[in-house]
């Protein structure tokens, strides 16, 4: 066996230039279905992990029905609002534990003379329980009458930091579109989700962000139940008790089990998608030994006859040629591999936020399917070379 | 040691039959050293390759050292040619891409010998042959009379009881050619039947035994020193 790879080998030395383009069909292949794999893993691993952000088991309703995926006009505020009393209507629903009416705008936001555009959340006063945002300093407001909202204010920490420049803010007043606000609470910095950035942001009760933005609904209300509870029984009688309100179905509940469903098959058509592309490669790569096996045995027909000659077998002949192009095959795999892993690292390391990953699995089948194309391309030609009449071969220029 | 009887050969060439041997008899023992003379196309090739079982009678029965090899499948005929026949060729057909003792020692990794054994034997021809200093040389660095050596070297590494040279001195000029022909004829001293192919009488004049052949078949025979 040693001595077969010296011999498969030299003939692959003597070929440098040749055995290195053919080695690099195979070599893209791989490396193109490495790549997407390591970042479609990456994508994927990304996003349930922003998803989960918020944290589980929250179910969100939206005003107005939708009857496809998407982002509805609802919230554009055309259809039957959803207001403050729909919202304090749920939280007497069984498993509910928290509900959280919302919606966002932009606002400047004034303070010690400075001035800073951030984002505004009107929210109920128990936001951060049913998201998991913790409050550093202070609290959120009381769970008080709509009717009364007091003008309070939590600010994030960029906001925080940027017009308090450190201090501590709380009990202090500021402006927000004009209107007087105290501080009441500080949250913890918690970056960005989703690519919005939630410390740049303040948090003020949903009743005081309709008047302050003039909106007559709520942009979603969002339920959290309690993790034993089953989400589809959570959905039915949230669906129930607001038809029963309204009369009809115009608001769009959205489960986030659904919509890391809806996700994952996005992602599984993209990674299929690029499967298949990779596979595309790789036949090319195919093709590519096949070409090169063939002229090989045409090249050395003499080469064939002499050893035949000197006492080789067919089945010798034979393993020699599918070992030069499961060889060549699966040296072009194992750049493939180098070089995709590769440059999803070097990927990562100028976009850290797409994390990368390979699995281990898929980089082993890889090199399987690598070395099994070669086998698969190397039969004709090998079995072509094995058959070869001694006489006529020895004989051959 | 070599029994052919009755041996034909014909090829199909077109929807023409043409007989490369017609019903060759011919013995030949231990030891002997036969030269086969004759025009192109007279069939000395042809038994050549039956000899060192290349090829197959058409009819005829071939017995080498006492067994039948007429009928052997592939794979025995590679067995059978790999432990007791060796060949040189006028075109030396040495593997350009490995060094001259990789050459010498191909038949010995195709039969599967163990690597110290096939060491010493590659070592101690090519100080037999005076190749030591030129192991590591590739044919294309090596002169003409050099690679028939390594060829010869390579032939005889198996320790073959049937030597079958096409044309040996072909390529060669006529000093190294009877360089050439030394070397292979110390072989026949060792008992090693030695079969030369030539159409030139200088180098087939010195066989022992020498086979004339027209039209497949062999006309005449004559002893060293007898006129033809």
């Amino acid at each position: 066996m040693p001595d077969l790879i010296k011999l498969t080998t030299s003939s692959f030395l003597s070929y440098r230039m040749r055995s290195f383009l053919t080695a690099l069909g195979i070599a893209i292949g791989i490396m193109a279905v490495i790549l997407l794999t390591s970042i479609g893993e990456g994508l994927r691993q990304f996003v349930l992990a922003e998803f989960s952000e918020f944290g589980t088991n929250i179910i969100t309703i939206q005003p107005g029905k939708t009857q496809t995926q998407g982002s509805n006009i609802g919230i554009l505020g055309s259809v039957r609002p959803l207001t403050l009393d729909d919202a304090d209507v749920l939280r007497h629903l069984p498993y509910v534990e928290n509900v959280n009416p919302g919606l966002m705008g932009n606002a400047d936001i004034r303070a010690n003379g400075k001035t800073r555009r951030s984002t505004v959340f009107g929210e109920g006063h128990a936001f951060s329980e049913a998201f998991t945002m913790k409050v550093q300093s202070g609290s959120f407001w009381p769970d008080e009458d709509n009717e009364q909202a007091r003008a309070l204010v939590v600010l994030g920490a960029k906001v925080q930091q940027e017009l308090f420049s450190g201090q501590n803010p709380l009990g202090s007043y500021l402006r927000i579109g004009g209107q007087r606000y105290r501080v009441i609470g500080v949250m913890e910095p918690k970056g960005q989700i989703l690519g919005m950035d939630m410390d740049d942001a303040v948090f003020i009760p949903a009743a005081r962000a309709m008047e302050l933005f003039n909106r007559p609904g709520l942009m979603e209300i969002n339920v959290s139940y309690r993790a034993s509870a089953d989400e589809k029984v959570v959905i039915r009688m949230i669906t129930d008790r607001l038809k029963e309100k309204h009369g009809s179905e115009d608001f769009t509940i959205i489960s986030q089990e659904q919509a890391l469903e809806v996700l994952s098959s996005v992602l599984d058509v993209i990674t299929f998608a690029v499967g298949a592309l990779g596979g595309i490669s790789l036949l090319v790569g195919a093709v590519g030994i096949l070409t090169i096996m063939t002229m090989a045995v045409t090249e050395r027909t003499s080469e064939i006859g002499l050893l035949r000659a000197l006492g080789a077998q067919q089945r010798q002949i034979l393993t020699l040629f599918l070992g030069e192009a499961m060889l060549l095959s699966s040296l072009g795999g194992f750049a493939g591999l180098a070089m995709g892993v590769g440059i999803a690292q070097v990927l990562h390391l100028f976009a850290p936020s797409l994390p990368v990953h390979t699995p281990w699995l898929f980089a082993l089948l890889a090199e399987l399917s690598a070395i099994s194309i070669g086998l698969v391309a190397g039969v004709t030609p090998a079995m072509r070379a094995a058959r070869l009449d001694p006489v006529e071969a020895l004989h051959a220029e | 040691m070599i029994e052919l009887a009755k041996v034909s050969r014909i090829f199909d060439v077109g929807d023409q039959q043409v007989a490369a041997l017609r019903d060759i008899d011919l013995s030949i023992a231990k030891g002997d050293y036969v030269s086969i003379m004759g025009p192109s196309g007279s069939g000395k090739s042809t038994l050549l390759n039956m000899i060192g079982l290349l090829d197959r009678p058409s009819s005829g029965t071939y017995l080498l050292g006492g067994g039948n090899v007429t009928d052997l499948n592939d794979q025995q005929q590679a067995k059978v040619r790999s432990e007791m026949i060796g060949f040189v060729f006028q075109a030396f057909h040495l593997v350009p891409r490995l060094t001259a003792s990789m050459n010498i020692e191909l038949p010995l990794i195709l039969a599967g010998i163990a690597v110290e054994e096939r060491k010493s034997r590659v070592e101690e021809l090519l100080k037999n042959y005076g190749l030591s200093d030129r192991a590591d040389h590739r044919p294309d660095q090596l002169s003409g009379g050099q690679r028939q050596r390594v060829a010869i070297a390579r032939a005889t590494c198996m320790h073959p009881a049937v030597l079958l040279a096409d044309e040996p001195t072909g390529n060669l000029d006529q000093a190294t050619g009877k360089e050439v022909m030394n070397l292979l004829e110390e072989l026949v001293a060792q008992q090693v039947a030695l079969i030369v192919v030539t159409h030139d009488p200088a180098i087939g004049g010195r066989a022992h035994r020498q086979l004339h052949m027209v039209d497949g078949q062999i006309i005449s025979e004559s002893a060293k020193g007898v006129a033809a």
